[in-house]
């Protein structure tokens, strides 16, 4: 990552660009290719960074393209697809972190930040509205004087 | 000649900046006027030293100098002009070194603004600003030096990378720098707040100028860096959740946060701790970033740890800054007042509302960017957390915002109606509502969450204008009294509304998406490839040389819906230098949709591979970040910025009170 700025920098590790599935790829079956489609841009290609395999042209992001697509031709439901290849290349291949023991403080950090957030400024408010009623002792007098002149 | 020019005048620039952050600073804490009065002419010094030496540097690629190592490696004497030009910050030095001329010419900005700030602030602006430009040189003078010479020069320079011999170089990062840094601005003043221990209306209306420009440039530059990836990358995504991109859009999230808390403060003398806290946050966020970006931690720990020394060095810089002033808020922040109460139900619960939510959406990018990161290095495990995390997450987050967004903009300040402001949102939820049902009942068996997501950006676009709307029509009667209220709206009214408004065209154009087809076929010469409305036939494949480069130029005829429009070409290039193979799409934009076309490699037959995308509305994604950095400008042209701020005694209930 030598190269600069931000996206610029994606540009360059996300390779050259590329049509990534190819047309010899395809499968016949549409609704066979739409779910092979679907199960490749949920798994990581490994040798790229944060890339999907079907979006890299990384000859490993093909290699498993393929793989994905004969298991599926030889009759395997998604998830045995998955399956299939987190077997062989662990969780790190799945863009979509399953949730167990080491990412659960991912998965729930944004729902806790949102909950204790609106706790939080629930108990400021209502600290500070009790706050802002409450009068010291010379406040409430010289109100109830005023008040009393008032009605004089 | 220059280079050395360039190197003295930037290591000058580090002495003054170490003036810039001493000497005021000095002169505060002994009541001496005369030192503390140094920082602006500091600023505008250091200023006019890097630029010297930033012109420098552009000077040795525009002569292509290859005896400067950074141009030997960056450029050839055969690059177009334009592109030896930007190659100056196409790479970590020449980057580095705009970003530190962006950096001093905020401060110089500041120093120069007519705005009459309080002496104080002013000078505690300045030196601590000046001490983030002490940070930053020191790291550019000494590990990211771009006047290094080479000896022996080579005769030719290596080229410079051809995915970035693109105009998109030459306007996307210094956009997104002036973004970034900009947030530097705010940070000094936080920091300058926090030190004298006083914040006020005073201090919020001088901040929110700053704030807005730096947030304007940054939604520019992330926009431009979207569409960039969008039309070269070759694949037509337009957002990826890259640890890059996310580095962008951290500061941005914050940064939005920040320019509505502000508005709160400005107003109604509240939520100053939290502002204060913000401020010093959004800026941490881009150097946060800037760290991710220049240390390449996140590629891999290991790259990290095999080249440590700009990491370090950032890293350092990074608790330095960050830890300096979180502490020193911690410290300080106990001090200022807490100021104007207001009900649970008004404009300014809705902005804290806003400011929840968008903290949340920043914490839940921060996190997922650095969870695998961290669980790396404590367990060894490996995962990866990619787009699916952030869409099940990150959008979940938004859309309540964005719901509440409308009924939140007509809200009263200190004690609002929520019946009443529902009320006046109910016409822009109508019509929102009635656009997804009306597209619904004509889109049969498509995506279920597009006219949905259409629905909530029509409500948000009709939503944004509404308020003014109102203003505008009120109970005045014919045309003339209609137009001279809308001239005597405050213009940030008409830029809130453009910024909202953007927001929803945006959504708009992002919930379209979901209808985009693509089909990738094998074709011959006078063979086509259908994809939703469009079908391109190749008519040609034209060999052809360009300055630095050989192309393969594919002409596709292009018909949509049985009309004929121009032909498009898609190229595939090979850069000579680098002997480096790109392929440029091509992309025929008709209406707010594009056919975008994409060439792959070809088979023994002679046939090649093309990639055929109908892309709906797309265009609506970048045109509502234009039309956010619009209302943004608008809000900054507004009357009560140009005068100079009222005094300190002033009471900020005696200030015009222009709703946001």
């Amino acid at each position: 990552m030598r190269a600069i700025p931000l996206l610029l920098a994606a540009l360059l590790v996300l390779s050259t660009p590329v049509l990534a599935v190819q047309p010899n790829e395809v499968l016949k079956d549409q609704v066979l290719e739409q779910r092979a489609r679907q199960i490749s841009s949920g798994l990581r290609c490994l040798v790229c960074q944060n890339q999907s395999i079907d979006d890299s042209d990384a000859p490993l992001a093909k290699d498993l393209r393929v793989l994905v697509r004969e298991r599926l031709t030889a009759g395997d439901s998604d998830k045995g697809v998955i399956d299939f290849v987190v077997a062989r290349y662990g969780d790190f291949v799945l863009l979509r972190p399953p949730m167990n023991a080491r990412t659960i403080a991912l998965w729930a950090a944004p729902f806790l930040i949102v909950l204790f957030g609106s706790a939080f400024l629930w108990r400021r408010r209502n600290r500070a509205a009790a706050a802002a009623v409450t009068l010291t002792a010379e406040e409430q007098r010289r109100l109830d004087d005023l008040l009393r002149d008032e009605r004089g | 000649m220059f280079v050395e020019i360039g190197h003295f005048a930037l290591a000058l620039a580090l002495g003054v900046a170490v003036v810039q952050t001493v000497v005021p600073l000095w002169g505060v804490a002994r009541n001496d006027p005369a030192l503390a009065s140094v920082g602006p002419a500091a600023a505008i010094a250091s200023f006019l030293l890097v630029a010297l030496s930033f012109g420098c540097l552009v000077m040795s690629y525009a002569t292509s100098d290859f005896s400067v190592e950074n141009v030997a490696a960056n450029s050839h004497s055969t690059q177009p002009l334009i592109y030896k030009l930007t190659a100056t910050w196409g790479n970590h030095e020449g980057s580095m070194l705009l970003w530190v001329l962006i950096l001093v010419l905020f401060g110089a900005l500041v120093a120069l603004s007519r705005r009459s700030l309080p002496p104080k602030l002013r000078a505690g602006t300045l030196a601590a600003q000046g001490s983030v430009s002490v940070a930053f040189l020191a790291f550019t003078l000494l590990t990211s030096n771009p006047f290094r010479r080479l000896v022996p020069a080579p005769g030719e320079g290596q080229d410079l990378n051809p995915i970035l011999q693109d105009l998109g170089l030459a306007i996307h990062p210094p956009l997104l720098y002036v973004g970034y840094v900009g947030f530097s601005i705010t940070y000094a003043f936080a920091v300058a707040a926090l030190i004298e221990g006083k914040i006020d209306a005073v201090w919020a209306r001088a901040v929110r100028p700053w704030t807005l420009l730096a947030w304007t440039f940054l939604t520019l530059g992330i926009a431009m860096g979207s569409y960039w990836a969008y039309y070269e990358l070759g694949w037509g995504g337009w957002w990826f959740w890259d640890p890059v991109e996310n580095a962008s859009l951290m500061p941005w999230l914050a940064g939005t946060a920040l320019i509505h808390s502000t508005v709160v403060m400005e107003k109604r003398d509240a939520l100053k701790v939290w502002t204060i806290l913000l401020a010093i946050l959004t800026f941490s966020l881009s150097l946060l970033g800037t760290f991710i970006v220049r240390s390449g931690v996140l590629t891999s720990v290991h790259s990290f740890a095999s080249d440590p020394q700009r990491g370090l060095f950032i890293l350092g810089i990074l608790i330095a800054f960050i830890g300096g002033s979180l502490a020193l808020f911690a410290w300080r922040a106990p001090l200022l007042k807490q100021g104007g109460l207001f009900a649970p139900v008004s404009r300014e619960s809705a902005l804290v509302v806003n400011n929840l939510f968008l903290a949340t959406a920043c914490a839940t990018v921060f996190i997922g960017t650095l969870y695998p990161l961290v669980l790396e290095m404590v367990t060894g495990d490996k995962i990866s957390v990619g787009p699916p995390f952030f869409n099940a997450t990150f959008v979940p987050l938004l859309v309540p915002l964005l719901l509440l967004l409308p009924i939140g903009q007509t809200l009263a300040w200190k004690r609002g109606d929520l019946l009443g402001a529902a009320q006046r949102a109910q016409v822009a939820f109508g019509v929102g509502v009635v656009t997804s049902l009306v597209i619904f009942a004509f889109v049969r068996g498509g995506p279920v969450l597009a006219p949905l997501g259409i629905g909530l950006g029509v409500f948000l676009v009709v939503g944004a204008f509404w308020e003014v709307g109102e203003r505008v029509v009120g109970r005045a009667s014919g045309a003339s009294a209609m137009l001279s209220r809308a001239k005597g709206l405050p213009r940030s009214a008409w830029g809130t509304a453009l910024g909202h408004a953007g927001v929803g065209i945006s959504v708009i154009g992002i919930a379209a998406v979901a209808w985009g087809t693509e089909s990738i076929g094998m074709l011959k010469v006078g063979e086509s490839l259908t994809s939703g409305r469009y079908t391109a036939t190749l008519e040609a494949v034209t060999p052809r040389t360009g300055p630095n480069y050989r192309e393969d130029a594919a002409r596709f005829r292009i018909v949509a819906d049985g009309r004929e429009l121009k032909p498009v070409e898609a190229m595939k290039r090979i850069y000579t230098a680098r002997a480096m193979p790109t392929t440029e799409a091509g992309i025929r934009t008709v209406g707010l949709g594009q056919a975008y076309i994409s060439l792959g490699e070809p088979d023994a037959s002679g046939a090649i591979a093309v990639k055929l995308h109908d892309k709906p509305l797309i265009l609506l994604i970048w045109i509502g970040a234009l039309v956010m950095a619009a209302g943004g400008a608008l809000s900054l042209t507004d009357r009560r910025f140009r005068l100079a701020a009222p005094r300190r005694t002033a009471a900020p209930a005696a200030m015009p009170q222009a709703a946001e």
